[in-house]
């Protein structure tokens, strides 16, 4: 009965919405700053991950919706799906972007291939919401090119009903009673990191010792791992195919609300704290309209709505003052600072480190195959003496029915 | 005997039956669930559909891939004809080597293809100085390109077929050289271009190579968006509008087919009379 009254509240709402879209913003949003290009008839590119930006479901703000009422640029938005992705065609060249939004290590690597634009912060008057600690990160020193969008840390994710001991640790990945029952990132960088912090080496070790002895811990991993996979975490988790995940604090929120025995856990041997930031770069053509962009995304109730959507942790200080004090209070998306001591942003890897352990990687995902060396090579032979088989008889046939 | 086999045939034709439409049955299904994810049926709800409609991303996509799709096998289909008619006039070995040509792209990876026309063109803005920006232009533009060739190569069976002593005859009863391809061979043709016309918009409807390499800001399609959701979760509005396309293909299908039927069969009573 609750249920059905939230539903017939949502829907009203969504009519509210309909019937006069954002028409109370106006007045929150200062005109004098944000006025100054209507009519001018400007539109900025945002490039952005799916399903990363409150889109007015759920009676949220349709942030895209709301800027163009609130300033009169237009807003082309396009998604991607992977930071190399969205290297790839900036590198390209072939495309203008005016706003896009990388993770920390793919900064780093664009400040160092100078592909960034430094930003103008007088431009910038919400810049202030930012806590302090997000300023002046590693992967950007002096905070000169990007502005933090969102948090989050990586944990474990299991099934307290099928795991009943406390979990603290990265060590119940490789426990052997779970075999069959967990999944395990499949990219090489979430996956190593891992393997990294359990052996109590940086996340960004380039010691090609140290990456051996991960691959090899992640090679007497894979017996015991169901499967390597991504967003199928998802489902996987939430359907109880699976009991035990690593996976990132924010999409846990997600799967805890369609699975209520799901928990999460930060190990004690600390974790990978990534952020992702939203910069401007080179060649943009729009470059005083994407920062009004940015200032609109680090508004206090923007980033409010856009986290509430997103289910990361946000950076902003004024969007969470702005949050339910339930979500304030968790821990899984605002953990103590006593528990983000260890953790650790990813950086930029040099080529050859980057080279050595996709080379890894790829040894630690194609050992114990060697089964299947023979399952094509047989499959062939049999599908051929099959048809052969058949074009034998076939011929049989006509011949006994000319004989006839 | 025979009955024990037509039992086994039925058998085989169900389970392949299953194994090609379980996946969409299973999509249409879920998008009627309440959760968002596919793990957990919490109940029966349109929510999905009716956020389809609030989305603009997805519906610009779509919007996007419509166009492009549209536009592109338009001028495909003209181009393609065009060429296919020029194709059939040429003697044997320049036939043979324009065919040879045509076949490139078909055969060629997708992924080549993608790579050299956006490689084409940056070369084109950046050393010619064309203002061409990657977006909706280049996206058509290549979406034409890659669209040509099986144009060509379902009106070329056509004319083959074709009597090629028609033409002569129309020009000798008093056709002029444009009424006589409009009102003799264009009607003999018209299948292979109207084939030509939907193949063309089928392969640019689900194109994702070549649009990933040549589209931009602006232009991005639907393959692209539902692409672009992977690191998070594919949102249940994408299962509502695969189911709506599913649906209003099926109807168009059975239109068609039912309607063609009901021509063969006027065509069979005029035959009779």
């Amino acid at each position: 009965m609750k249920k059905l009254f939230r539903l017939l509240a949502v829907c009203t709402f969504c009519m509210v919405m309909f019937a006069a879209p954002a028409g109370a913003e106006e007045a929150e949003f200062d005109e004098a700053y944000y006025g100054r290009f209507r009519g001018a008839g400007i539109s900025i590119n945002v490039f952005n991950w799916g399903e990363y930006i409150s889109d007015g479901s759920d009676d949220s703000l349709d942030v895209n919706a709301a800027f163009e009422e609130v300033t009169g640029i237009t807003v082309n938005y396009a998604t991607f799906a992977t930071n190399e992705e969205l290297y790839s065609k900036l590198k390209g060249g072939g495309a203008r972007y005016d706003v896009i939004i990388p993770s920390d290590y793919m900064i780093a690597r664009m400040i160092r291939e100078d592909m960034l634009e430094p930003l103008d912060f007088s431009n910038l008057p919400a810049f202030a919401n930012i806590d302090e600690k997000y300023l002046d990160p590693e992967y950007d020193p002096g905070n000169l090119y990007s502005v933090p969008y969102t948090a989050g840390t990586v944990g474990i994710i299991y099934n307290t009903g099928s795991v009943d001991e406390p979990v603290d640790s990265w060590g119940i990945l490789w426990d052997e009673r779970y075999t069959g029952d967990m999944l395990m990132f499949s990219n090489s960088r979430d996956a190593f990191g891992i393997a990294e912090k359990y052996l109590g080496y940086s996340l960004n070790a380039t010691d090609p010792n140290e990456l051996r002895a991960c691959a090899e811990l992640l090679k007497g991993q894979k017996p015991l791992v169901q499967a390597y996979v991504m967003d199928e975490i998802f489902d996987k988790m939430v359907a109880g195919e699976a009991a035990i995940a690593p996976y990132y604090a924010g999409d846990y929120l997600t799967m805890s609300e369609s699975n209520a025995d799901l928990a999460f856990a930060i190990p004690k041997e600390g974790t990978n704290l990534f952020v992702d930031a939203i910069c401007i770069p080179k060649g943009a053509q729009q470059k005083e309209a994407a920062e009004m962009y940015i200032n609109f995304l680090c508004e206090g109730r923007v980033a409010a709505d856009n986290i509430t959507y997103i289910g990361y942790s946000t950076p902003n200080q004024a969007a969470f003052a702005l949050l339910d004090e339930e979500i304030q209070n968790n821990p899984v998306s605002y953990p103590p600072d006593e528990l983000l001591e260890n953790t650790e942003p990813f950086l930029a890897l040099d080529e050859e480190t980057g080279r050595l352990m996709d080379q890894l990687w790829t040894e630690v995902l194609t050992t114990d195959q060697s089964y299947n060396k023979w399952l094509m090579p047989v499959f062939l032979i049999v599908a051929v003496a099959f048809s052969i088989g058949i074009t034998i008889a076939r011929r049989r046939r006509k011949i006994r029915d000319t004989l006839r | 005997m025979k009955r024990k086999s037509s039992a086994l045939s039925r058998i085989y034709t169900a389970v392949i039956m299953a194994f090609l439409y379980m996946p969409i049955l299973v999509l249409i299904v879920l998008s009627f669930n309440q959760n968002k994810s596919r793990g957990a049926w919490t109940g029966f709800t349109f929510d999905w559909y009716r956020k389809l409609f609030t989305n603009r991303l997805i519906l610009g996509a779509f919007v996007n891939t419509m166009i492009v799709a549209l536009v592109s096998s338009v001028a495909a289909t003209l181009i393609g004809t065009a060429a296919a008619l020029g194709i059939h006039t040429m003697n044997k070995w320049m036939k043979k080597a324009v065919r040879m040509l045509t076949y490139i792209p078909i055969m060629s990876p997708e992924i080549i293809m993608g790579v050299s026309l956006m490689l084409l063109f940056v070369f084109v803005r950046t050393e010619l100085g064309v203002p061409l920006e990657l977006g909706l232009l280049t996206l058509i533009l290549s979406h034409i390109t890659f669209n040509i060739p099986y144009v060509i190569f379902n009106v070329l069976p056509k004319l083959r077929q074709m009597d090629s002593y028609a033409y002569d005859a129309a020009l000798d009863l008093g056709c002029n050289p444009w009424q006589a391809f409009y009102k003799v061979i264009l009607p003999e043709i018209m299948p292979g271009i109207t084939a030509g016309f939907l193949m063309a918009v089928t392969y640019s409807l689900d194109d994702f190579v070549i649009s990933y390499f040549t589209a931009g800001p602006t232009s991005q399609t639907l393959p692209l968006a539902i692409w672009g959701q992977l690191r998070r979760r594919v949102s249940p509005e994408m299962n509502a509008l695969s189911t709506i396309i599913f649906v209003v293909v099926l109807v168009l299908l059975l239109v068609s087919n039912l309607s063609s039927m009901r021509r063969e069969r006027r065509g069979r009573k005029a035959v009779r009379l």
